[in-house]
């Protein structure tokens, strides 16, 4: 079990090349071997959410995919993701409503939130509710955080031109 | 109470203010520092043999091949641990008569609940460590388990510490006399049995520890995710034999707490003892399972009481049995008979009455011990008063508003004391009942929950009048003997470029601690908030206190911050004064300048005051005491404890066909004397009211009859997801405490205090037009369906 396997993978835009045993996570990888430690572990078993991360732009439980099925694969952590608009914007309004106390499950819930806002997910509380009930925050009771994804998201369909034109700076 | 601390016409106020956490935006950039994320040079990972029985006595041990294993480092029993660490009691001497009996880090002949670590593993990766853990052979005898709440009791029942010859860890009564007198002659009584079910803190973070001994210097460096680290400093100091001064506890970044991680764990005992084998770091982060396995629990307590009242509907008399399992064993250092105790002293508590009665039995069983989790006993005071005064307003045909208005100790009748000797300085029960009403606009909604059950929709109704313990003296734990202080530290100074630091001893998990203090230092200073860096969580440069548990960071830790800083201003004003040539009382420190204290004017800059102090001595006249860092101590006097107090109101659905409940909206009343940060409050008790909410409708730790905990996942164990909690409202009176001049009093376990009373109230009163009624928490479909007499 502990022969390693070579993969070659992108994670936040560098091109990366290890030798990985095949029963390490991508998320051990990703916090162990590259130290993105921003990539949390809560269950580890695809419950809590803390490990989403982006694949291919659609969020994916680190905790439940092998390091050698990311061969290939363009992936994004939190790390990578700072600069990106909605993120950014999602971190604002996080900050500004207070939308995390821990912040352990912070990383993932920015993750769900990018992936519901960008996907036109977030036109409403319950859509938002609905959307964010695979992140556990045990800090929050989520009404901030709901807060803080509606503003975004309405925020951003008030002005949709603003939307297209940062995603190309994206 | 001079000057209000918070005129909005001030500069540099803070106070009162809803202001952004400074912390908070490395944590959403993923450059927190937990220490499930540290890593040092020459870290090991420690694993842990488990018991997979309840109750078993250890026959032998056989680690041969596990120690032939790749990356193997070290096998340690209970025994080898046994050598390096002096063995604990999970006793408070202030209960009188209570029993536990003796702990190592790891057990030397018996296992007492299932999951309980038997043997430590060290290996230079976790996955390693893990591999060789499960080749450690042991041979078990299986013994009898203890495992229901009466059975601990029973005669024939296995004793679980032969030693102590009882299962009974601690007992209580409390009796105002005549008891059985006044409910003889009471006009009406009503009385309830109420089960309250295990559950657990589940923080997002599980439980982590990375031990680094130094034998050269005989050093302990420990990076623990805890709550409280100079707690931990002494236990380790005394424990390990260690000087105090070489013990350092780091807590950085915690991913959540609640209580649960101020307590000794076993694992956390003997990972100091792996490093100081090894003389290498050695890190533990406890999985999922084995959080839910070895994390203490709380609740599970059953509790038969009765309330007597007269024909008008006055609250005569209550009396109470409460029953609590705890685990095999008392936890350490808080002892695990705190909550049973607090459930007997404030059942009753905000409400005017003189008799009372309660017997309180806290015994052992084959679980993981329970301990304090946030609102310790509050909850289950909260849900039988509550239940029962919403029994007794049905019984007489009175408005659950009504009842409570009656009955409440009335808001100008402080200061005064409850049936259970609490001392009150001032409570706003009143107050707070009439704004509640207001703000859920209840008469409207009563029309509309009558309205909709002609169309066969079931709504509830349900209120909880709470009071919370906050700010704690060293009535709560150091006059039982316990290490743990009620008193804090804080050490604020002025950087040479002007700037302002303040290391204090109460920590930060989130809730924004450090955010309030730099509030309240940068107004009592006079400078911008931005200047201020506010440094917790590390016992070798802050000074020694309680750090934060029981609701005392803001009432105890801001009040330290508040003295302090007043005292480093006047130091300051002193030295500018003595620059200036100028009396210090006329002057004043605004927007980071010195200037004069009526016109405004602007004298002299506090980074030029603090360039010339540091690098221009020799300017200065010579006997000018130029003190720009301050220590200041601050311990609560006055009231043992400041109570808080407030309301709850839950609205739900309740469908009578599948038993699910729908979670409408949620509004809390709440005064916790000076509000310091707005927002962080609301957070607080919107978090607070969630995890009560979760443990009135999911949260339950099930065990089966042999004493295996069957739901120990994430996907088994529910906790509440954004989906199914409502929008909570929230609303303030604010009665600061005069035993302090900031006038603050707790508000984290406000929320969850009587979160879970409420909704219990609410169900019930949905269940009210079906004739029948729930008196169990979680409140889940199952025994909704069987309340509802689908079996």
């Amino acid at each position: 079990m502990n022969d390693k396997m070579p993969i070659t993978l992108t994670v936040n835009g560098e091109v990366v090349s290890q030798h990985v045993s095949p029963r390490d996570t991508l998320a051990d990888f990703l916090r162990s071997a590259l130290q993105l430690t921003g990539t949390h572990l809560g269950c580890e078993m695809g419950a809590c959410g803390a490990c989403l991360v982006l694949i291919e732009d659609r969020p994916i439980h680190a905790c439940l995919m092998f390091a050698v099925q990311a061969d290939g694969m363009v992936i994004e952590t939190i790390e990578g993701l700072n600069d990106r608009g909605i993120i950014a914007d999602l971190q604002e309004a996080f900050h500004q409503r207070n939308a995390l106390q821990c912040g352990f499950c912070t990383p993932g819930m920015l993750v769900t939130a990018y992936h519901l806002v960008k996907t036109d997910q977030a036109s409403s509380r319950e859509l938002i509710r609905d959307g964010l009930s695979g992140n556990y925050c045990r800090c929050t009771g989520y009404e901030a955080i709901v807060d803080a994804i509606e503003k975004v998201a309405s925020a951003r369909k008030a002005d949709a031109g603003r939307v297209a034109s940062e995603e190309v700076g994206a | 109470m001079s000057a209000p601390l918070h005129s909005i016409d001030r500069p540099n106020s803070y106070i009162g203010r809803s202001v952004t956490r400074p912390n908070a935006k490395r944590l959403l950039a993923g450059r927190g520092r937990f220490v499930t994320d540290l890593v040092l040079p020459r870290m090991l990972h420690a694993a842990f043999v488990r018991s997979p029985y309840a109750h078993a006595r250890i026959v032998s041990i056989d680690s041969t091949d596990a120690k032939a294993m790749p990356g193997v480092r070290l096998i340690a029993t209970g025994e080898n641990l046994r050598q390096l660490c002096k063995p604990w009691v999970g006793k408070l001497d202030h209960f009188k008569g209570m029993k536990s009996s003796e702990q190592w880090p790891l057990p030397v002949d018996k296992a007492v609940w299932a999951g309980q670590a038997i043997i430590a593993v060290v290996a230079d990766t976790r996955a390693q460590a893990e591999d060789a853990a499960e080749a450690v052979m042991v041979e078990f005898e299986e013994l009898p388990a203890v495992v229901d709440i009466d059975a601990a009791r029973a005669p024939a029942s296995e004793i679980i510490a032969p030693e102590l010859g009882t299962n009974l860890c601690f007992n209580l009564r409390l009796d105002t006399g005549g008891i059985d007198d006044v409910f003889a002659s009471a006009k009406h009584v009503v009385e309830d049995e109420l089960h309250f079910g295990r559950h657990t803190a589940v923080t997002m973070e599980p439980r982590a520890i990375l031990a680094d001994y130094n034998a050269s210097e005989h050093q302990l460096t420990v990076h623990h995710a805890t709550q409280t680290p100079y707690q931990f400093q002494d236990l380790y100091s005394r424990h390990f034999g260690i000087p105090e001064a070489n013990v350092r506890v780091i807590a950085p970044d915690i991913g959540g707490s609640f209580g649960m991680k101020l307590h000794v764990y076993n694992e956390d005992m003997a990972v100091i003892g792996l490093s100081m084998m090894l003389g290498r770091p050695v890190k533990y982060v406890a999985d999922r399972l084995e959080s839910f396995l070895s994390d203490i629990h709380a609740r599970d307590h059953r509790v038969r009481a009765r309330l007597a009242m007269d024909e008008g509907g006055k609250i005569i008399a209550m009396d109470v049995d409460d029953v609590t399992a705890v685990g095999a064993f008392s936890s350490y250092p808080r002892s695990s008979v705190v909550e049973g105790n607090q459930v007997v002293r404030l059942i009753g508590a905000p409400y005017n009455f003189k008799d009372y009665r309660a017997e309180l039995s806290v015994v052992f069983q084959n679980k993981v011990q329970t301990s304090q989790y946030r609102a310790v006993g509050h909850p289950i005071a909260c849900a039988v008063t509550e239940r029962l005064v919403d029994m007794a307003a049905s019984r007489i045909g009175l408005d659950p508003f009504e009842m409570r208005a009656r009955n409440v100790i009335p808001d100008g009748a402080y200061p005064c004391a409850s049936a259970t000797g609490f001392k009150f300085e001032a409570l706003s029960h009143e107050a707070c009942l009439v704004r509640l009403k207001a703000m859920m606009n209840y008469d409207a909604l009563r029309q509309e929950q009558a309205e909709l059950l002609k169309q066969g929709i079931r709504r509830g109704i349900g209120i909880a009048a709470f009071v919370e313990i906050t700010n704690p003296s060293p009535a709560f734990y150091g006059i039982g003997g316990a290490h743990i202080s009620a008193q804090d530290g804080a050490i604020i100074k002025v950087t040479p470029s002007g700037d302002v630091q303040c290391l204090i001893s109460v920590t930060e998990m989130g809730q924004g601690t450090e955010t309030i203090i730099g509030q309240i230092v940068a107004e009592t200073l006079g400078v911008e908030r931005e200047q201020v860096k506010v440094i917790t969580g590390d016992t070798e440069i802050t000074p020694h206190g309680g750090a934060t548990w029981a609701c005392r960071g803001a009432g105890i830790g801001g009040e330290t911050a508040l003295q302090g800083t007043k005292r480093l201003k006047l130091n300051i004003l002193s030295v500018a004064a003595a620059i200036l040539q100028e009396k210090p009382e006329r002057l004043d420190i605004r927007n980071g300048q010195i200037v004069d204290a009526d016109s405004g004017q602007q004298r002299i800059a506090l980074a030029e005051v603090a360039r010339i102090v540091y690098f221009r001595s020799d300017t200065l006249p010579p006997d000018t005491n130029a003190q720009l860092t301050v220590a200041h101590h601050y311990a609560p006097q006055g009231y043992p404890f400041a109570f808080t107090n407030g309301v709850q109101a839950s609205y739900i659905e309740l469908d009578a066909e599948t038993g699910f409940v729908k979670l409408l909206k949620h509004w809390v009343v709440e005064d916790c004397g000076r509000v310091i940060n707005p927002m962080l409050v609301d957070e607080q008790v919107r978090g607070g009211v969630v995890q009560g909410l979760g443990a009135a409708f999911l949260e339950e730790c099930l065990y089966d009859e042999t004493g295996q905990l069957t739901n120990g996942s994430l996907a088994d164990y529910l906790v509440p997801m954004a989906v199914e909690m409502p929008d909570i409202e929230i609303a303030h009176v604010e009665t600061p405490t005069r035993d302090t001049e900031l006038g603050a009093k707790g508000c984290g376990e406000a929320g969850t205090a009587a979160a879970a009373a409420a909704a219990l109230n609410a169900v019930n009163d949905a269940l009210a037009s079906l004739n029948t009624s729930i008196s169990q928490i979680p409140m889940t479909p199952a025994r909704l369906l069987r309340a509802l007499g689908h079996a």
